[in-house]
């Protein structure tokens, strides 16, 4: 076993040990740490493949603003308690039986499934380098671009009128 | 050139992101918090984000990785709004308890 297979092993298993953990762990507060540590082995990936703007972007974007927002939203609603009553038991039976249908019928398909390329030759030109990604954004993605830029200040707005507070005479 | 996938292989890619986005389905069928359930969402997002950026390293093509940016960006949107929605319900509700949001049923 080669040392990359080694690391991809090892960060595959923190990444789903961590998202087991988050959905399995009665604190929220605790969910949100393990989400931060299973993001974080995201960005490990994302760095195993050479893709280091999207690793930097992933880590400032999840685990930096994402999760300061779940746990503010978390302090917010004062949830830190586990006091949260499980689903009916029917419905956790089902929910773990469609867990292991939909893990079996989908890593039959791929298991089964032939690539069309077969090897991984690599033309041996820059094509992930932040200067590369930089040029095709702003090139052939420019509208795009300039799109998402007006999602986020809509999504800003949206938030500031959601979460103001209703005057109590209406 | 060295290609990372020659040591790894895309299948182990493929199995990796295939298991994370059923933790992910599985997490919002089983918990009634509703904002495990929105971070059951984020886990599905980011193994499709994963998935993305292992083949654009496999077709060796930047778009890709342009795509999970765009991805990155509406999914930000995506949970700011959602939970200014989820302080709005806890405010007049008192619980975001998921199962309790049955005002809608006739």
């Amino acid at each position: 076993m080669n040392t990359f297979l080694l690391l991809f092993s090892v960060l595959s298993a923190i990444t789903l040990a961590t998202a087991f953990l988050t959905i399995f762990t009665k604190n929220p507060i605790h969910s949100a740490i393990y989400l931060v540590i299973c993001f974080s082995s995201i960005t490990g990936h994302y760095l195993l493949l050479n893709a280091q703007f999207l690793g930097i972007v992933n880590f400032i974007v999840y685990t930096g603003a994402i999760m300061v927002l779940f746990l503010f939203t978390l302090m917010l609603m004062n949830l830190n308690k586990e006091d949260e009553v499980h689903k009916p038991r029917v419905t956790r039976l089902a929910a773990v039986v469609l867990f292991c249908v939909m893990c079996l019928v989908l890593l039959a398909i791929f298991i089964n499934s032939k690539p069309i390329v077969g090897d991984y030759d690599s033309i041996g030109e820059d094509y992930q380098s932040t200067k590369v990604l930089g040029r095709v954004l702003l090139n052939e993605y420019m509208l795009p671009f300039e799109y998402v830029s007006i999602l986020l200040l809509v999504a800003m707005i949206g938030v500031v009128l959601l979460s103001k507070k209703e005057k109590s005479g209406k | 050139m060295n290609n990372i996938l020659n040591q790894i292989g895309i299948e182990n890619y493929i199995f990796l992101c295939v298991i994370l986005f059923c933790i992910g389905v599985f997490g919002v069928l089983y918990r009634r918090n509703a904002i495990i359930v929105f971070m059951s969402i984020e886990i599905m997002l980011n193994a499709v984000n994963l998935l993305f950026v292992a083949f654009s390293t496999y077709h060796q093509d930047a778009q890709g990785q342009v795509f999970v940016f765009f991805s990155m960006a509406v999914a930000a949107a995506e949970v700011a709004v959602g939970l200014a929605i989820l302080v709005s319900i806890f405010r007049s509700i008192g619980s975001i308890d998921i199962d309790n949001l049955k005002n809608l049923k006739g």
